[in-house]
């Protein structure tokens, strides 16, 4: 199994005639998702040609395109500016998974779409986020689909490429996924790290989990109590940020050390006072996962 | 993005919020003319962006215009927290029955603005909250409502007893959430909100950070940007719209994505270096940033090699690759160049950089290793 997407899912891609949107789109074809419709307001009626010839219809809206195709998940490619009302549009057309992709959304503008969404009982996840991949069934969002394997690891990140990297060692160690989420690095994101462990609790397929974090807020503090507190399956970590400087804002926007607050080393405290085992370097994480599962 | 003193002050005079007038100063002098046009008591405020100016002796009261003048010549050029003082604000001084604090910022459990108010105003409120929580209410603000009238009252209420501080007090909360929201703040606060003896509430003191993603459509915060306290590299990354912090070692670092280029600042570490800079070129790069990036690297003497880890997703590595050749070309690069490519379009990368005589990497690990040992003069 796996949490979130999986076979069933049928993608509407939001922003879909961008650079980014229709490159990601191919490749997400390719990987073998079911995408069902894009939407750029204008260019309705219009097709995206697949990378094998599939004729991929564009609507000018998310509700004609779920209307149309049944569309039961969404990733977000637009431009910052744009990209909550995407989120706002998406939550209101009936998908239950909103992906957004984008970075540098206004952190005022992602308050009101995901109070929004909330209500509506719609999941975001993201934005500033890769999105995530349940190998060997679906991909929704730009996680590179070679670097994979299905296996029974669930991971859930903070980061794009950190998660790429730590993916990337596992599968080369044998070490399949279930599923592979990155949840972003802004500092209002719609899916948090407890969501997705409770998630890969659920799943019977997973049996392990690797949980990727860096400095900033209170995120891990919280999912390293929930895991020792909820969780039967084991968990290993990995904080970066070991090295960054109090009150600099590293690259993502909810990584900076407020004060004392937020740091590498209160983290990694969190994770190991609670049964984490945590990796002082991205290619120790194959070890600790395997001793865990041991 | 922060702000300094008397551009939140203008930007909460226009909410509506009272503040007492102010100018300001760059010289003696100048501070001298303004201090004796307020009648001559003023007080004198280093206008930095750190906190504690108060403490660092960069908030001083001035009895009449020639003290003014004194004060604002000592606190000029002054260091706070290593920042140069180079702007002073002088505002008339005010009489001070009772102070508070009033503030609102994005709270990230909360995923919304949230206010926190406290009768304890003119200290640091993060002591405050730590040692004495019931001295503090707070109020998490729905962002689709914006503060209602009643939650504003609420919070005012619970300042003062006086019926005419509280409707004051109300109505400076509403402003407050108005001048935050249409900054594009994710920090405003008044510490301290006074009383006068005459009965009015002010704010003596303003306090702004900016979130950066709202700049690109608010040019009037933008042109509120002070660089004079940031390194000329930082500068030139922000230009390049590269996400860069200069750090004091010697291994310059270009990563693309900002978990994956934490993670290999504290690899290096890790093996024995220090990183020189922490450089995320971001998502969708094209061959101009990284000449950009590999720019701002070399401009630091300090850098003795420089690491390049690139796993492509959004970022494509053949755009990686051929900015590291064409950069090569543009600007003389004297550290040596280590990379690591994989990830999406990595066959084309590998290919490029090979056609150029460059050979790369695929392991993080032994990249960061030969990077700190190439900076070390052991390779």
């Amino acid at each position: 199994m796996s949490i979130f997407i999986d076979n069933d899912t049928k993608l509407v891609v939001q922003g879909i005639t961008g650079r980014d949107g229709s490159f990601h789109t191919t490749q997400t074809i390719e990987y073998g998702t079911n995408m069902v419709a894009g939407v750029t307001p204008g260019k309705g009626g219009q097709t995206f040609e697949g990378p094998n010839g599939q004729k991929v219809p564009i609507f000018n809206a998310m509700d004609e395109a779920v209307a149309e195709t049944g569309a039961n998940t969404s990733v977000i490619f637009v431009p910052p500016a744009f990209a909550a009302g995407a989120v706002l549009e998406a939550a209101d057309s009936g998908v239950s998974l909103v992906v957004a992709i984008t970075e540098g959304v206004p952190v005022l503008d992602m308050a009101r779409a995901l109070a929004f969404a909330r209500d509506k009982g719609v999941r975001v996840l993201g934005p500033n986020c890769p999105g995530l991949i349940s190998p060997g069934k679906c991909k929704v969002g730009i996680l590179p689909g070679q670097i994979v394997s299905e296996g029974p690891i669930g991971l859930v990140s903070r980061s794009g490429t950190l998660t790429y990297e730590a993916v990337f060692q596992l599968t080369n160690a044998g070490l399949g996924q279930t599923t592979c989420v990155g949840i972003g690095g802004d500092p209002l994101i719609g899916t948090n790290f407890i969501d997705c462990l409770e998630a890969f609790e659920a799943d019977p397929d997973t049996t392990g989990v690797v949980m990727l974090g860096e400095i900033g807020g209170t995120d891990e503090q919280e999912a390293a109590a929930y895991v020792s507190a909820n969780m039967s399956k084991p968990v290993v970590g990995f904080i970066a940020g070991r090295t960054a400087p109090p009150g600099r804002r590293m690259g993502h926007a909810g990584a900076i050390i407020s004060g004392s607050a937020g740091t590498a080393e209160e983290k990694i405290r969190a994770f190991e006072e609670n049964g984490i085992a945590v990796a002082k370097r991205p290619a120790d994480l194959v070890g600790l996962i395997q001793d865990a599962l041991k | 993005m922060d702000i300094h003193e008397y551009q939140a002050k203008e930007r909460f005079r226009a909410a509506g919020i009272p503040v007492p007038p102010g100018e300001i100063a760059t010289t003696g002098e100048q501070a001298e003319t303004i201090a004796a046009g307020y009648g001559g008591k003023v007080v004198v405020k280093a206008q930095v962006h750190s906190g504690g100016r108060g403490k660092a002796g960069g908030v001083k009261l001035a009895n009449h215009a020639a003290e003014a003048k004194e004060q604002a010549t000592a606190i000029l050029g002054m260091q706070i927290n290593g920042l140069t003082v180079e702007k002073v604000l002088v505002t008339p001084a005010e009489d001070i029955d009772t102070e508070a604090y009033v503030g609102v910022l994005v709270d990230r459990k909360k995923q919304a603005a949230t206010f926190m108010v406290s009768a304890e105003g003119g200290v640091d409120i993060e002591h405050v909250a730590h040692e004495t929580p019931d001295l503090i209410r707070k109020l998490t603000v729905d962002p689709r409502f914006g503060i209602l009238p009643h939650q504003a009252f609420w919070l005012a209420n619970f300042l003062y007893d006086d019926p005419g501080l509280i409707k004051q007090t109300s109505k400076i909360v509403a402003q407050l959430y108005d001048a935050f929201i249409n900054s594009g703040a994710s920090m405003a606060e008044i510490n301290p909100l006074i009383t006068t003896p005459a009965g009015e509430v002010k704010a003596i003191d303003a306090k702004m950070s900016i979130d950066d993603s709202e700049l690109f459509r608010r040019p009037d915060v933008e042109a509120m940007r002070d660089s004079s306290s940031e390194p000329e590299s930082e500068i030139k990354a922000r230009e390049a719209n590269l996400s860069y912090v200069k750090l004091d070692g010697d291994v310059g670092c270009c990563v693309n994505g900002a978990g994956l280029a934490m993670a290999t600042m504290d690899l290096v570490k890790y093996y024995g270096g220090e990183p020189a800079n922490f450089l995320d070129i971001g998502g969708s790069s094209n061959p101009d940033k990284v000449v950009a990036a590999l720019e701002i690297i070399t401009s630091d003497p300090n850098v003795k090699s420089i690491l390049f880890n690139i796993f492509g997703g959004i970022t494509r590595c053949d755009d990686v690759a051929r900015g590291i050749v064409e950069a090569t070309k543009r600007i003389d690069i004297k550290p040596p160049i280590v990379i690591r490519l994989t990830g999406t379009n990595e066959e084309l990368a590998l290919e490029i950089l090979k056609d150029a005589g460059f050979s790369a990497y695929t392991s993080m690990d032994a990249v960061v290793e030969k990077a700190v040992q190439l900076a070390a003069g052991e390779a």
